[in-house]
């Protein structure tokens, strides 16, 4: 393999992985608080995609609008599914919550099936990031350059915002203890919703993304992403956001270069990352990054 | 002045408080002791709505707080700190005060209730930086009683603050309780340690499986027989 072509899988890897990344935060985000994996998160970043489609076909909204609109509309969507699937069972045994997160899932699929159609949809790429770049001899879409950027960006946003500023600390409250966080005259089910909107809002800018790269719609797109991307949460240690980030470029750029370099696998591109979780769950459980749980009492 | 009545919790079928009256007048330190199990914490967890109260109703001055939410009742300026500390480990000491004063929406006034708690506990302006997890047993209880000041709380409500603790930092919580007393907080103190709380409280109340046995001054319960029995560790003579 040339030094290029392998630049070319170098970049492919790390936009692939940095979409797996902005979905994965939304799994760890909310398992961190509720310990709830949320099933229809993959459901979220199909719908986040599908609006993204009909604003820019449908609206006489400008392209670059839509891409903010969209992921806006997609984060109530995420905060109104909370408080209809989640927030009424909140107290209930954990598998209670689970089945109603699989449920909310299926919906969203039928929903998309019923109103979308069931057909694959061409996603409409926006003119100007419909280009290849090449330098030197090296050739990558500018969406795959401009995928890390974003994504980083948010990154660095989100950082800051759950660091530094007090709803982030509330957050971070809430994870340790819900009951402690309302003593302190925190709005529990205020923080809820913010950590449903963040989440939902990542997923559905990834889902944009996805469709410029990867231009085909479907209701069901979200189901495989969101499994990769709950594994990425898993690797990097569920709950810590740092950690999804670290297994969303891992299982991106894992994914990408096994293909590269043993072509013939190309067809086991999806078992990879589940072998990869067998592999780190059998050698550190909590994850890559997992909280250990050790603290004076 | 608050004023509890006829406070009823149960737990599933069983009845954990039955019929509780309180009354904390202001600038008053009302302590309530009792055994394991009596109902104390009940008490403070349902005044805060952690709690589902049965019966009973809850009031500050004229407002009725019975229920209201627990951020709600936060809001108007009860503040509780928990049995157990139940500091946030996962955040730094400042943070953690700072979530203290999550409702109090004037920056100045968090920044001065920083550098109030910092006064009073100069260890933990040593650790400011620190995550509150990683603090010795005594200092994350200063840091509860901190985080709980920091709303300026009209009633303030200690939840077994000495549990735990090495006898010599007993003392110096009792002291800081002390302290706040003179500064004018009305403070309403859970405690097993009953001699202790006896000796500074204005008022005392005795919780003996879920209903009040006994009740009055300070000094008074320290001298009662039945309580010197039961709680003082004296045998009758």
């Amino acid at each position: 393999m040339s030094l290029a072509e392998f630049m070319q899988h170098l970049v492919n890897g790390t936009s692939l992985g940095s979409l797996y990344a902005l979905i994965a935060i939304g799994y760890t985000m909310v398992y961190g608080i509720l310990r709830l994996i949320n099933f229809a998160h993959g459901d979220i970043f199909m719908m986040g995609t599908y609006l993204a489609y009909y604003g820019i076909l449908f609206t006489p909204i400008p392209w670059y609008l839509v891409f903010i609109l969209a992921p806006l509309l997609t984060g109530l969507l995420g905060l109104v599914l909370e408080k209809l699937a989640y927030k009424p069972m909140r107290g209930s045994p954990r598998i209670t919550i689970l089945i109603s997160a699989i449920g909310a899932s299926f919906l969203l699929q039928n929903f998309g099936i019923l109103v979308f159609g069931g057909r694959p949809k061409a996603f409409p790429i926006p003119g100007i990031l419909d280009t290849t770049l090449t330098v030197s001899g090296v050739s990558v879409d500018l969406i795959s350059i401009i995928i890390p950027i974003i994504t980083i960006a948010l990154l660095v946003i989100l950082n800051f915002f759950i660091k530094k500023t007090k709803t982030g600390m509330a957050m971070r409250a809430l994870a340790k203890d819900f009951e402690t966080a309302s003593l302190m005259g925190i709005n529990i089910n205020g923080i809820i919703s913010i950590v449903f909107f963040i989440g939902s809002f990542l997923a559905a800018v990834g889902g944009i993304m996805w469709g410029i790269k990867y231009p085909q719609l479907m209701p069901t797109m979200g189901v495989v992403p969101g499994l990769k991307c709950f594994i990425a949460a898993v690797i990097g240690g569920i709950g810590n956001i740092t950690g999804a980030v670290l297994g969303g470029f891992i299982l991106g750029l894992g994914e990408i270069l096994l293909i590269a370099f043993l072509p013939n696998l190309t067809g086991y591109r999806d078992a990879f990352a589940f072998v990869l979780l067998i592999v780190i769950l059998l050698v550190r459980p909590t994850g890559l990054l997992g909280e250990k749980t050790s603290e004076k009492v | 002045m608050l004023l509890v009545e006829n406070l009823h919790v149960n737990y599933g079928g069983i009845s954990a408080l039955r019929g509780i009256d309180l009354t904390i007048k202001d600038n008053q330190i009302v302590t309530l002791i009792g055994a394991n199990g009596a109902g104390k914490s009940s008490t403070l967890r349902a005044i805060m709505n952690l709690v589902k109260k049965a019966e009973g109703t809850v009031k500050y001055n004229d407002e009725d707080l019975t229920n209201l939410a627990t951020m709600d009742i936060v809001k108007k300026g009860i503040a509780l700190s928990p049995e157990g500390r139940k500091v946030f480990s996962n955040l730094s000491v400042e943070e953690n005060l700072i979530l203290g004063a999550y409702t109090v929406k004037d920056s100045q006034l968090v920044k001065e209730g920083i550098y109030k708690v910092y006064e009073l506990f100069p260890r933990l302006k040593e650790r400011s930086w620190q995550q509150a997890g990683t603090l010795s047993g005594g200092e994350q209880q200063m840091l509860a009683v901190g985080r709980a000041l920091m709303i300026s709380p009209k009633i303030l409500m200690l939840d077994e603050p000495s549990l735990g603790l090495a006898p010599l930092l007993v003392n110096d919580i009792f002291d800081i309780i002390t302290e706040l007393h003179r500064q004018g907080n009305t403070i309403l103190l859970v405690e097993q340690n009953a001699k202790k709380a006896l000796e500074i409280a204005d008022y005392g109340y005795v919780l003996e499986t879920g209903t009040l046995v006994l009740e009055g001054g300070g000094k008074e319960l320290l001298q009662d027989q039945r309580v010197q029995e039961a709680y003082l560790g004296e045998a009758a003579k």
